[in-house]
């Protein structure tokens, strides 16, 4: 499903916080006219990112605006000018020798966060102190979900930004070497990748099975390279930083021209989608524009932003698409499965099994059946869950441990913090 | 379209689509051959034993739902196994009073008084042999030869016994083979023993059968292997040294896993998730216990036979062994 371009819509929706860390802050003013491309909210410090005009137009207001937990969130209106063009204003190249300090500079001008869907301001990821020695640059090519193909058409149609970003992201991190990491149900994409591959560059392609959730950085770090990122470490202490795919496409596409992040690719799909497929959409368009754009089919009973897997659920169709957001996902009425019965837990060990940071969930869905959430934390290493779903998902019991963990992460930060 | 009512999940928003009943149910499929042949070779008494297990041990828990006021839990299916189960552990020509007896004392005491599916720490249907066990030593131990002419007209008199009296027992009872080999030091032959052509509980005499639905569950990942290997390679590694030393009197490996119920106990109730240890390392150090437990057992035991006991304590400490046997988080282990 070939990357197709998307329109704007009548009126964008954007957050201030699309990032991990600090919310920017704004530099235009209600009724500025802005240029796509234009800077509309500057990084406050260090972990924080700027945000960019996805389109021409005029800013309606600044203030309020719906976020997917429901609640409000600083950000702004902007309307697009009826015959706003794909236009972008040019800024400062950077050039692909530059140093490591100006690569990183221009990642975070150009408002670049993990778009994998975490969000993590990816010039903070390669900030590393001056004694880190780095030796490997992990390109995530794994599409964290399975229902998503966003990475997939990024890795075929944007192979040249792939290795532009790698060539930038080698400078500013220092590594030797750069693995991209595909998985055995994207051939093509391997191929194409292999067949690109600049002969200057030492770039390798690894095909791995499918297994999720291997999109998870520790576990690609594991299975390529067998190394274990200690608990409660990142991954620059065993030597490597990852970077996903559609970032380093991203980085590659933007820095030469010295621009900020306007759209993203976005897979659009759910059984009530009419079109489903892989969309250029701007940042900030509202979910009821896309779907109404897309056509839907029968009563709209679910929508979730990300995948099946991982995916949150969207408390209205006003809320806008972010710089983290990888999927649309919608159903209607028939395809929402109603809550199923749960039965007592029979030991069968799938979801110790299933787990992929060997956790005992059965033990921990018990415990957190009994509100010992406490126990589940000190004997039973509940932090280190990184709620992949993957134990609800096997579960024959029906039993919604992931969510039960969910539940008793919150209870215990509400209790460490009164 | 219309977003007015959109539901909020917490995801994942997808399954497996695996379940409880239909893992259960996928153990009875399994069953079915051992059920078939046990028929075919021991007649209307395995058909009405089996009957009467079943039957008995749906309508306890049944009624017991029924009594505490919640909803029935026959569907889930695992009553229907515990029935099963129970009837092939069963001598052929035991009475219908006592089996019945022993399905509702197996599903009431074994199951339903600790909290139902998911909270017996015992398998259910070796809780109701254990207590038949204890209560009626003869009629426990009273066998059938398979294959009797007449076996699909007419029925043992001794099945039929009026309840609460014990039967006396038709002149065609036959040793089991470990009954022969522990007291005469009679061998069978491991063809017989591999097709059933031997007498002894209605559902462990054909080996083949059990092994084949215990293949077919382990292929769709309903069944932890790492148990019935544990067990098989305690027994088959101990029982080979104490042959070793004194053949006379120890049998050999072969004899010993192809004989009485070691090979239904270890594909079809030691493998009872409910009872048994939830980790994969956990899983075989249980089944390790079990094989040494019946090697002891049978080897220098009072009975012939030992894998009944050997689960049933094994079972006790399967909580123990998950105590101990945790996973290890990943980012947590040695070298790392």
């Amino acid at each position: 499903m070939a990357i197709k371009q998307f329109p704007f819509a009548p009126l964008l929706v954007i957050p201030f916080s699309q990032h991990i860390g600090k919310q920017a802050i704004p530099v235009v003013k209600a009724h500025d006219e802005v240029t796509r491309g234009q800077l509309l909210a500057k990084a406050d410090g260090f972990m924080s990112v700027p945000i960019h005009a996805p389109a021409s137009g005029i800013v309606k207001s600044i203030g309020l605006v719906p976020s997917i937990k429901g609640t409000l969130v600083n950000g702004l209106y902007l309307e697009p000018y009826p015959a706003s063009t794909q236009e972008v204003l040019e800024g400062k190249p950077c050039p692909l020798n530059a140093g490591k300090d100006d690569i990183i500079a221009a990642i975070q001008n150009a408002g670049i966060a993990g778009l994998g869907g975490a969000a993590f301001p990816t010039h903070v990821k390669l900030s590393n102190p001056e004694d880190t020695r780095i030796d490997t640059l992990l390109i995530n090519g794994i599409e964290c979900e399975p229902y998503l193909t966003t990475d997939h058409r990024v890795m075929l149609e944007q192979t040249q930004d792939i290795f532009t970003g790698i060539r930038y992201l080698l400078n500013a991190t220092g590594a030797k070497r750069a693995i991209i990491g595909v998985e055995a149900n994207k051939p093509d994409a391997a191929l194409k990748l292999k067949d690109n591959a600049p002969k200057d560059l030492t770039v390798s392609v690894e095909v791995l099975n499918v297994k999720y959730p291997q999109g998870a950085e520790k576990m690609l770090i594991k299975t390529l390279l067998n190394r274990e990122v200690p608990t409660g470490a990142h991954s620059v202490e065993v030597g490597v930083i990852g970077i996903n795919v559609a970032t380093a496409a991203e980085i590659g596409r933007l820095l030469p021209h010295g621009r900020g992040i306007q759209e993203r690719v976005i897979t659009i799909g759910g059984e009530a989608v009419n079109h489903k497929g892989n969309y250029r959409i701007p940042i900030g368009t509202p979910l009821r524009f896309i779907l109404d754009t897309v056509g839907v089919t029968g009563v709209l009973s679910e929508v979730f932003l990300g995948g099946p897997m991982m995916g949150q659920s969207v408390p209205s169709l006003d809320i806008p698409v972010t710089k983290g957001t990888s999927g649309v996902i919608a159903l209607s009425q028939q395809q929402a499965a109603p809550a199923k019965h749960s039965y007592p837990c029979i030991h069968c060990g799938q979801c110790v099994q299933a787990c992929p940071m060997l956790l005992n969930p059965s033990q921990l869905g018990l415990l957190a059946k009994k509100h010992q959430y406490e126990v589940m934390d000190k004997d039973f290493h509940l932090r280190e869950c990184f709620e992949c779903g993957a134990c609800s998902f096997v579960c024959p019991s029906h039993i919604p441990l992931v969510q039960y963990f969910r539940i008793a992460k919150s209870q215990l930060k509400k209790a460490r913090a009164a | 379209m219309s977003g007015k009512t959109l539901q909020i999940h917490s995801s994942p928003h997808v399954s497996s689509g695996a379940s409880v009943n239909v893992i259960m149910r996928n153990v009875v499929y399994a069953l079915m051959p051992v059920v078939l042949f046990s028929i075919y070779a021991f007649g209307l008494a395995a058909l009405f034993t089996i009957s009467a297990a079943v039957i008995s041990c749906l309508l306890t828990e049944h009624g017991l739902c029924r009594w505490s006021a919640r909803a029935t839990t026959v569907n889930d299916w695992s009553v229907v196994i515990t029935g099963i189960i129970y009837g092939l552990t069963l001598p052929p020509g035991l009475p219908l009073w006592m089996t019945i007896v022993g399905g509702v004392l197996a599903v009431s005491l074994g199951k339903f008084i600790f909290g139902g599916l998911g909270y017996n720490p015992f398998n259910p249907a070796l809780v109701g042999r254990a207590f038949l066990q204890a209560a009626f030593p003869v009629a426990m131990t009273s066998w059938m030869a398979p294959f009797a002419a007449g076996r699909f007209t007419s029925l043992a008199s001794s099945t039929l016994a009026f309840p609460l009296t014990s039967p006396t027992y038709d002149s065609l009872s036959g040793a089991t083979p470990l009954a022969a080999m522990k007291f005469n030091h009679q061998p069978t032959g491991t063809m017989d023993l591999l097709l059933g052509m031997t007498s002894g509980s209605l559902g462990e005499t054909c080996s083949l059968l059990i092994v084949l639905g215990g293949l077919y569950l382990i292929a769709r990942n309903m069944m932890n292997w790492r148990i019935p290997a544990g067990i098989f390679l305690t027994v088959i590694l101990l029982s080979s040294i104490f042959h070793f030393i004194d053949p006379g009197r120890y049998p050999n490996a072969v004899f010993m896993v192809f004989s009485g119920g070691l090979m239904l106990g270890a594909f079809f109730m030691a493998t009872d998730m409910v009872a048994s240890p939830i980790t994969n390392l956990g899983c075989f150090i249980y089944g390790l216990f079990i094989g040494a437990l019946v090697v002891i057992i049978r080897l220098w035991g009072g009975m012939p036979e030992g894998v009944m006991y050997a689960i049933l304590f094994t079972n006790a400490l399967s909580p123990h062994i998950d105590r101990f046997i945790q996973p290890t988080p990943f980012g947590q282990r040695r070298g790392s």
